[in-house]
């Protein structure tokens, strides 16, 4: 039986949550996320959940740590300036191998900045984020269904790989509403044994230990490499993305979360114009699509990344595309969500640019 | 357990390692009071004989290796967020009995927002603050519970309260918020101080059990290493320098505060 309803990205989130099974929150207030734990404050609570406002986003974040080395099924919510409290608890949680899902629905920064849409966070999403070489698995939705959705995915993510989840989203994901249709979803035919666990040493095992210090060099040597080996395997398999109208593409539009959508309007107006223009939307932010840009780039003329920042994820995409063709970058920040009409405009200068070189060229 | 055991070599046995803790050899300094209090926590574990719903949460600093010597399920915290470690176990495993085993930098300096508030939600748990009024393991700085005119790392010329403030009473603190249960101070100096120590473990799991709440155990301890004395030296100078800042005995039990407490003692620079 299919369950749709019309719902906030956020309540559409914190619906998906209680549906995976997810055991216990822990999280603090912060615009524009706050439905998340208010939503679960409710329904969680009344469907069984543990459901805990704390102190801080540090607290929570060590609450999670606790509760996940417990074995159960857990998460925290925040919004960027909250996230940051974070990247300590999450450094220990990525070194400890816990799963566990972390939301961020994305604000404009610097400091306390806005409350409004940003993508300010990605370099702090994607590239670790804390002290120390690690990863957390990175999932972008684009669309409120997406965002329900995406949690069950990061559960099951999280588990497998015993590594920290986040769902970047922004204050639009979060704030809008679209339909959202439920899938069904067994908890129990997705549980996994987790004899590492802290629930108490029977006579059986030896005690567990979840822990993230090392002092012997060569002892957080091997942990750093089995950390490096575990992204290695993640970048293999499970990649994620999505492309609109590449086939025959001269130039390629990249965004990603609400930069995607308003990228997919831009080129329905400029394939109207007769512009050969395609997408492509990462869906994993970490692991990064960069094979499907490196096949492709040998037979672009350019490329266009949109973001709500200043420029962050262009940089994985100009490693992707190694100088072989121009890479151009788009962005409004501290809040400011860009028209479909000013990303066309920039595609068009970029195919008047594009056209010019070829001319030169041909009389060179 | 048999009133009294017989050895192979036809000894009588007075006390026998617990199953409790490991074989590791301890790496704490001669004098320090950690050892003991290792030793009567899991020795409480094992008489109660619930090592297999145990579960502790190590802190940063000279007892970050606990777990080493402590043979129970245990986590380790980031510095100052064991309570919310621990906050984050029992409330995934409500049946089970959690401690977090923590210094008075972790505790009541960098962890303050998280000790405070695991007691005032009344967390049903057991938090073991050892207080030595230095920071050990980074090597003899000021702790917040460093006495006034005491010498450290940081304060060489002794602390005073225009720069450093008071000595932290965090124990006094916890005892007023309506979530703490079980709030007393205790020394492990003297056989006497180790039995009253080792009845309030056991007094505190059995609240644990009944659900009571939050159980706060303070130790007021020396650190040969870090005051620089011998551990006869620094037991002395801990009953006649710590003790009247830091007096010892109950503060709260069963919810109700002890009245007749000994006052703090005025400030003097």
């Amino acid at each position: 039986m299919s369950d749709t309803r019309l719902m906030k990205g956020n309540e559409a989130l914190a619906e998906a949550v209680i549906r995976s099974g997810c055991q216990g929150y822990f999280g603090y207030p912060i615009t524009p996320q706050s439905e998340i734990l208010e939503y679960l404050a409710d329904e969680g609570r009344k469907r069984g959940m543990v459901v805990m406002q704390v102190e801080s986003e540090l607290a929570a974040i060590n609450m999670v740590y606790g509760a996940a080395g417990a074995g159960a099924r857990v998460m925290t919510s925040s919004s960027s300036p909250g996230i940051s409290l974070m990247q300590e608890g999450l450094s220990y949680i990525a070194c400890a191998e816990l799963p566990c899902l972390v939301v961020n629905v994305n604000r404009g920064g610097p400091g306390l900045g806005t409350i409004q849409p940003s993508q300010g966070d990605y370099f702090q999403s994607t590239k670790g984020g804390g002290h120390g070489d690690y990863h957390l698995i990175v999932l972008a939705p684009a669309s409120v269904q997406e965002m329900a959705d995406f949690v069950y995915d990061a559960f099951e993510l999280a588990d497998k790989y015993r590594n920290p989840v986040m769902i970047l989203a922004d204050g639009a994901l979060g704030q809008m509403m679209e339909k959202v249709t439920f899938k069904q979803y067994d908890p129990k035919e997705h549980a996994v044994a987790k004899p590492w666990a802290t629930t108490g040493k029977p006579t059986t095992r030896e005690r567990n230990i979840v822990t993230s210090l090392h002092i012997q060099p060569e002892k957080m040597e091997a942990i750093n490499q089995h950390l490096q080996g575990k992204y290695d395997r993640v970048r293999r398999e499970e990649v994620r993305y999505q492309l609109i109208s590449a086939e025959d593409a001269e130039i390629l539009v990249v965004g990603y979360g609400l930069s995607a959508r308003i990228c997919h309007r831009a080129v329905e107006l400029a394939r109207h114009r007769g512009l050969p223009v395609g997408m492509m939307r990462p869906i994993t932010l970490f692991p990064y699509p960069y094979d499907v840009l490196r096949e492709m780039r040998k037979r672009l003329s350019g490329v266009l990344v949109v973001e709500l920042n200043s420029g962050q994820m262009v940089e994985d995409v100009r490693l992707a595309i190694e100088g072989h063709v121009p890479v151009e970058f788009f962005g409004r920040m501290g809040g400011i969500i860009p028209s479909p009409e000013e990303v066309l405009e920039k595609i068009t200068q970029m195919f008047d640019r594009v056209n010019v070189k070829q001319v030169e060229e041909s009389h060179a | 357990m048999p009133e009294t055991m017989v050895s192979q070599n036809g000894f009588e046995v007075v006390w026998e390692k617990p199953e409790t803790l490991t074989e590791t050899k301890l790496h704490y300094c001669p004098g320090c009071s950690h050892g003991v209090v290792h030793k009567i926590l899991m020795e409480v574990v094992q008489e109660l004989n619930i090592q297999s719903d145990t579960i502790g949460v190590a802190p940063v600093g000279c007892s970050v290796f606990a777990y080493n010597y402590l043979n129970v399920d245990m986590q380790e915290a980031a510095h100052g967020r064991a309570a919310a470690v621990a906050t984050g176990i029992k409330r995934m495993l409500p049946d089970k009995y959690v401690f977090s085993y923590q210094g008075d930098g972790d505790l009541a300096a960098i962890g303050t927002g998280e000790t405070i508030h695991a007691a005032n939600r009344g967390e049903n748990i057991l938090v073991i603050f050892i207080n030595n009024a230095i920071y050990g393991m980074t090597g003899g700085q000021m702790a917040p519970t460093t006495l006034l005119g005491m010498k450290t790392s940081t304060t060489p010329e002794g602390r005073e309260v225009e720069t450093q403030g008071f000595p932290f009473r965090i124990t006094e603190l916890i005892a007023m918020l309506p979530g703490a249960h079980y709030v007393t101070r205790h020394a492990v100096h003297t056989p006497n101080t180790v039995r009253q120590f080792k009845k309030a473990v056991t007094k505190s799991f059995q609240y644990q059990k009944e659900k009571k709440g939050y159980c706060l155990i303070e130790i007021v301890s020396n650190c040969p290493s870090g005051w620089k004395m011998t551990p006869p030296e620094a037991n002395k100078w801990m009953e006649q320098n710590m003790f009247p800042v830091y007096p010892l005995g109950d503060l709260k039990v069963d919810g109700k505060l002890v009245e007749k407490r000994p006052a703090a003692p005025a400030a003097k620079n």
